[in-house]
Parts: C-alpha cells; structure tokens; sequence
C-alpha cells in the first residue's frame, strides 16, 4: 500500500510529518537533482535533526546507505535504507534569495508566474512557519542527490554528475518525523542556467528496523541511538 | 602560522579566565577584538555566536563553510550569520585550523559516542543552557546549533570520513577575532573526558576584549 505518490515540481517545497515504520523514497527523475531537507521530531520539535552529532557518532562527513540521521538529543530519527547515489552532502547549506539572485538572477511571480524562481532558505521557512516554527529553528540541512568533495586541505569542491537520472535515495522513519524539503539547486551548483529538477517522493510502510538491521549494527554509536528511539515509545 | 601578540593587556577592557568546564558569556561592540587563548594547550573552547540585535540571525557553520570553500577555520575567516554576512573575522590565530563540524558535547551525544556511564557527565551543551538561561533575553535550546570548536582538529577526508584526534594547539596559543557587528559571544570551556579534543584534561583558557581601535 502506497501512503503517498507525488511529484515535487523543482524549485518547490513540501512538508509532512512521517510515522514511524513508513519509509520516504526520493527519486531524482531527470538527474542533477538537490532536495534540502530537514528533519524534526513530530512530538516535539524542538528535538531536530543534528548535522554535528550525525557525523561524529558515525565517523563520517557524508551521508549514504547505512547512516542513520541523528537529533540532538541522541536518538535516531531516521535512516538511509537504500541509496543509489554512495554521497549525499550535509555540511554546505542552501541557497538564499541573495545566493540565487547573485548566481542566477531574480524572477518574480509577476513575470514567470509558477516558474519563479524562490530559494531553498524561503521555501523551507515557509515551511516551518506552517508548524509554528522559524528561523531559530533552521539548522544545518541534508542535500540528497549533491555531493561536495573535501580535499586533504579542506577545500570544497561540487561534483557534478553525482545522481544520474532515476537515482534514488529511501529515508526510513525510525520516530514520527516532521519532514520539510525544497527541491531549489544547490548553491555550489555551478550550472549556468537556473535548472531545479523534479523529485519523485514516494512513502510506502515498512517494517520497524529489526534487531539485526544493518543501520543499527553498523557502530555500537548507533545501538545505543536506536535503543534511545526505541525507549521513548514505551 | 604565528600570531603577533603585538595588544598589549593594559589596553584591554576585559580580562576573564574561564575555568576548565565553565562557561562566559559577553556582548562585543562593532570593531572590538576577542582573544582566547588557550593557555595550557590543547584545550577545545566550544563557541555560539549571535547578532546582538537579533539572536535569530546567528552563527551559521554551514553558510561560512560554504562561502569561503573551505571546511577549517583559520585567520581570514569571516564567521558568518544566517544572513551570509559576517559577525566576526578571525584575525590572528597561532593554531592554523580549528574546527565547526564536530558541535559540543552533550549528555545525550556522549551516550551514543561513549556508553550508558557517560549519561551524567559534564557537557558543553548543559555549559551553553546555563548560559542562556542566566543571560536570559529568550535565549534558549532553539538557540543552541553548530557552534565553532576553536583548538579543536577534527579532519575530514576525502573518502567521507571523519575523526577526533589530537588538538594542533600549544600552550599559548591563541585565536582573535574582531566582531563585524554587535555580537553575542557564548563559550563552553569544554569538559570532555572521553575523547582527546582536551588531551583527557580540560584546563582553564582566559578570554580578553580590546575596544575597537
């Protein structure tokens, strides 16, 4: 049974809130595609996703299949089931209205009407205003289907290419989640031309991650984050 | 890389130390300098920056890192806001790299990184609350995000891996920054015993504002 199966025009944005055991897929249908996405905990939001306590309980700077999406406090709220991709970028933000005014130009609702073009960071405020949230609760966010490499010197670098068409990344609900995304580019995009793709989002039920699920036995970090989910639905 | 030192102490208008495990909190004028200085080395000094008229507009990891294409801190840095524009600059800085992916402690994340008997040990983010609660001004968790871990090394590499280890910073050494704009300065002198970020022994730093010049 399919709980939804939409598509998220590009340069939009979306929000739901995802119960535990349901999964969310994103398929990027034309290739190039960026999702900035943001998690929090449904119960209480304030308990949000943590981009600094992701990565240092799991040892990495890149989010793929068998990374678990940590709050800040200490539960897992989500983990990446499946991915196509191998490198999906959490440390470089999103576009602002002055980022996509400078690299791409303004166009308003005026003159291209639903084509306009309106930045990640607006979208996903907008979003969040929708729950009572706001700027204070804007963090660190995940962009599904970018990559940034990191050199030994620490410069970035956006590399293109990184989700061909029909690439796919499946997020499963380890907690009731708010989800808020936008569909605008990159910021590190360096394409010439304004271009936001389409995203497929699909949200199936599965089954709860059972004891010997390859995220929660991926580090010993992530038993205990799981088994921290796990205590609050007692 | 090394710093000047060339301010003299008499000149500066506060003059702090900040015990190992403490925490400080202080609003710098547009222009003034803060120094830390680490003064028995290789201790991680947590920090949360906000514009003084707005704490919604603070310090954003993400959006510096992004604008000045690099993932390390270091002199030259301009610390941004959520605005994209800078709250401070890094001006001088003995260690040549300091760290804004790692975040702070907390109980909760010291329980996933350490085990069940890290529950109830001292934390940066505990440090942060009781600082905002004290300041006051609505300042609270909301508040509370990727911060700078000045002294801190926590290289990436290019495979997407990530680790702790050992800090670059000596024994007098020193960071300074000079604020862009009135800002709200938030320290956790961090108390972490589990990993080598204070080589397993905080120790006390002193934090010192020169007016503007």
């Amino acid at each position: 049974m399919t709980i939804l199966d939409t598509v998220l025009p590009g340069g939009a944005s979306w929000s739901r809130a995802c119960r535990r055991a349901t999964a969310l897929t994103l398929v990027d249908v034309e290739g190039a595609a960026n999702v900035a996405a943001l998690f929090y905990r449904a119960a209480e939001p304030l308990e949000r996703y943590c981009m600094p306590d992701t990565l240092k309980a799991q040892h990495v700077s890149r989010l793929t299949t068998g990374v678990a999406l940590y709050s800040d406090m200490g539960r897992v709220l989500a983990s990446i089931t499946s991915d196509t991709c191998g490198w999906h970028d959490t440390i470089t933000g999103h576009t602002t209205a002055a980022i996509l005014g400078e690299r791409w130009g303004e166009l308003s609702f005026q003159d291209a009407r639903n084509d306009w073009r309106r930045s990640a960071r607006d979208g996903l405020l907008v979003e969040l205003a929708k729950y009572g949230l706001g700027a204070r609760d804007l963090v660190a966010n995940v962009n599904f289907f970018s990559k940034v490499a990191v050199d030994e010197r620490g410069e970035l670098r956006f590399v293109e290419g990184n989700s061909p068409p029909g690439s796919s990344v499946t997020i499963r609900f380890e907690l009731d989640t708010l989800v808020v995304l936008s569909s605008a580019p990159h910021p590190l995009d360096p394409a010439a031309d304004w271009q936001p793709r389409p995203v497929r989002l699909l949200i199936e039920p599965v089954a709860a991650a059972p004891a010997e699920d390859p995220v929660r036995l991926a580090c010993p970090e992530n038993e205990r984050g799981f088994a921290a989910s796990e205590a609050v639905l007692q | 890389m090394t710093g000047t030192g060339a301010r003299v102490l008499e000149a500066a208008r506060v003059v702090c130390d900040v015990p190992a495990g403490d925490g400080w909190t202080h609003e710098l004028a547009n222009g003034e300098i803060l120094r830390i200085l680490d003064l028995h080395g290789n201790q991680a000094v947590d920090a949360l920056f906000f514009d003084a008229r707005d704490y919604s507009n603070r310090y954003s990891a993400v959006d510096t890192i992004r604008e000045q294409g690099s993932v390390y801190l270091t002199r030259g840095s301009q610390l941004l806001a959520l605005d994209c524009e800078p709250l401070l600059t890094i001006v001088d800085d003995t260690c040549g790299r300091h760290d804004t992916l790692g975040g702070a402690c907390s109980q909760e994340s010291n329980v996933v990184r350490y085990g069940e008997h890290a529950r109830f040990m001292h934390a940066c983010r505990n440090t942060f609350l009781s600082e905002a609660l004290a300041w006051g001004r609505g300042l609270e968790k909301r508040d509370l995000t990727a911060n700078v871990n000045f002294f801190m090394n926590v290289p990436l590499s290019p495979d997407g891996g990530l680790e702790f280890v050992d800090g670059i910073s000596a024994p007098g050494g020193y960071v300074e920054l000079r604020a862009e704009r009135p800002t709200l300065v938030l320290i956790s002198n961090c108390p972490q015993l589990n990993n080598p970020c204070s080589g397993y022994d905080p120790t006390p730093v002193r934090m010192i504002i020169w007016p503007a010049a």
